[in-house]
């Protein structure tokens, strides 16, 4: 689904990527997990080419998306991204977010995108909040409603970057109980967390990154109990302790 | 005390026909400002550095003269140069207008530059064109935050409007000195024109309040 190699990016004299290669299969859900400042969100967000790649190379279903000829609006329809600040549109109400991409990018008709719209809203379970403005929601509300204008789009993988690192404690399992839903429907998901439950229980691959280092990857299994690097051993005793 | 408001009185609708004079070159100015200001603060915003060039300097010659000078550049000197002879009215739109985009393209701007990172994020990740995305999702949130400056700036157009009587422009401030002139006495019907003036603010307050209230439905 998605192969990324030799990824580097630079923020000036600043290499926050440094040579990263992975694999992600149609389905698959991957956590991305390291310490701030890691390169985690960075990665994620070249994914869908909100960072352009310094260099390296990104083939989505076999296309090669990091080519300077790629439409990337195009390409952008297929990948729905929830961000850490929801980033809804504040002056739209809940259903004009979800429903406002479908018709001005995809042009479906506004009785269609509603009709899909309600599903979602249904799916997150926000159907009686369709005529609310964002302000008026809570941040775990918010969310699920940045995650149903996402999938508004039906897109092929989603990106989550740090879905609930905004959230208060109590609206963290609403939101994760959403995505939960959302992998076992089969979407790919690559995920970027502090959740360590979240990663244990859900996730199918594990991406440990440090310094912008790709410095561990495996099945969640033997990553949380037996990692194979110091560096790994030394932050999973810091979270899980 | 020397008043007699009874000397203004067969003046009376001379002096209000200025009322739609004024306003209707005003409508005019403003519209100009806008549409252009808008135009010249996305140019100011974009990575095309001879756009971001032409936009700036706009602004610095707008900016930095004054607009009675580009009154009368307009209204007495382009003739000169190009032998067109403009009208008054067409003079007065032009400067007011292309004066007020000068600072309306500064207000745009701060607004666009205040609207959460986050949004164009947003957008783009969900594929919206660019064009598309400041329609719909950036300029109208902008525009909440700056519809109290940009007031200002229409109220200011309006008041600072009196300026054209010095091109002979038969606007309500024109109108009140010929009839000062007239009867001798200056004093009542240029009282008489500030009433009006502060009567056309007054509205125009109003008005922008109701935008206002509107556009803070979503809070």
């Amino acid at each position: 689904m998605i192969k990324v190699e030799q990824l580097v990016k630079k923020f000036g004299e600043n290499t926050v990527l440094k040579q990263i290669s992975t694999t992600i299969k149609q389905g698959e859900v991957v956590a991305i997990i390291g310490p701030s400042g890691s390169g985690k969100s960075t990665f994620l967000r070249c994914l869908n080419l909100l960072e352009q790649p310094t260099s390296g190379d990104i083939w989505l279903k076999g296309k090669k998306i990091t080519d300077p000829k790629t439409n990337k609006l195009a390409m952008r329809e297929h990948i729905g991204m929830v961000f850490q600040h929801f980033n809804l549109f504040p002056h739209m109400t809940v259903l004009d977010n979800v429903t406002y991409a479908p018709q001005k990018v995809k042009n479906i008709s506004k009785a269609d995108a509603e009709e899909t719209a309600y599903k979602l809203l249904d799916k997150v379970g926000l159907t009686d909040k369709a005529n609310t403005y964002p302000n008026k929601l809570s941040g775990g509300q918010k969310q699920r409603v940045a995650i149903a204008r996402a999938l508004a789009m039906n897109p092929e993988v989603m990106l989550f970057d740090e879905p609930t690192s905004a959230l208060d404690p109590e609206m963290v399992k609403e939101v994760l109980d959403v995505m939960k839903d959302l992998a076992d429907s089969g979407m790919t998901m690559v995920v970027v967390t502090h959740e360590m439950n979240f990663a244990k229980e859900v996730a199918d691959q594990i991406l440990f990154l440090d310094d912008g280092k790709l410095i561990e990857k495996g099945d969640p299994e033997t990553f949380f109990t037996n990692p194979q690097t110091d560096r790994a051993k030394d932050f999973l005793d810091k979270v899980l302790s | 005390m020397n008043l007699d408001f009874s000397q203004i009185v067969p003046y009376i609708p001379f002096m209000l026909k200025g009322i739609w004079v004024t306003l209707k070159f005003v409508i005019f100015s403003i519209s100009i400002g806008l549409l252009l200001g808008t135009i010249l603060a996305l140019c100011k915003i974009t990575k095309l550095s001879f756009l971001k060039w032409l936009a700036d300097a706009y602004t610095s010659i707008f900016r930095g003269t004054p607009l009675i000078l580009q009154l009368m550049i307009i209204y007495y000197a382009v003739p000169q140069l190009i032998g067109y002879d403009i009208s008054a009215f067409l003079s007065a739109v032009l400067a007011f207008g292309l004066n007020s985009s000068a600072y309306v393209s500064e207000i745009i701007r701060a607004g666009i530059l205040a609207v959460d990172r986050g949004q164009v994020e947003a957008a783009q990740a969900l594929g919206v064109p660019y064009q598309k995305m400041m329609v719909h999702i950036i300029l109208p949130q902008a525009l909440k935050n700056i519809l109290p400056a940009l007031m200002n700036e229409f109220i200011t157009l309006t008041k600072e409007s009196a300026i054209v009587s010095v091109i002979g422009y038969l606007d309500l401030m024109r109108r009140a000195e010929i009839v000062g002139a007239k009867i001798y006495r200056n004093f009542e019907p240029l009282l008489f024109a500030g009433i009006i003036y502060w009567v056309m603010v007054f509205i125009l307050t109003q008005i922008g309040k109701r935008i206002e209230r509107r556009m803070r439905q979503s809070d």
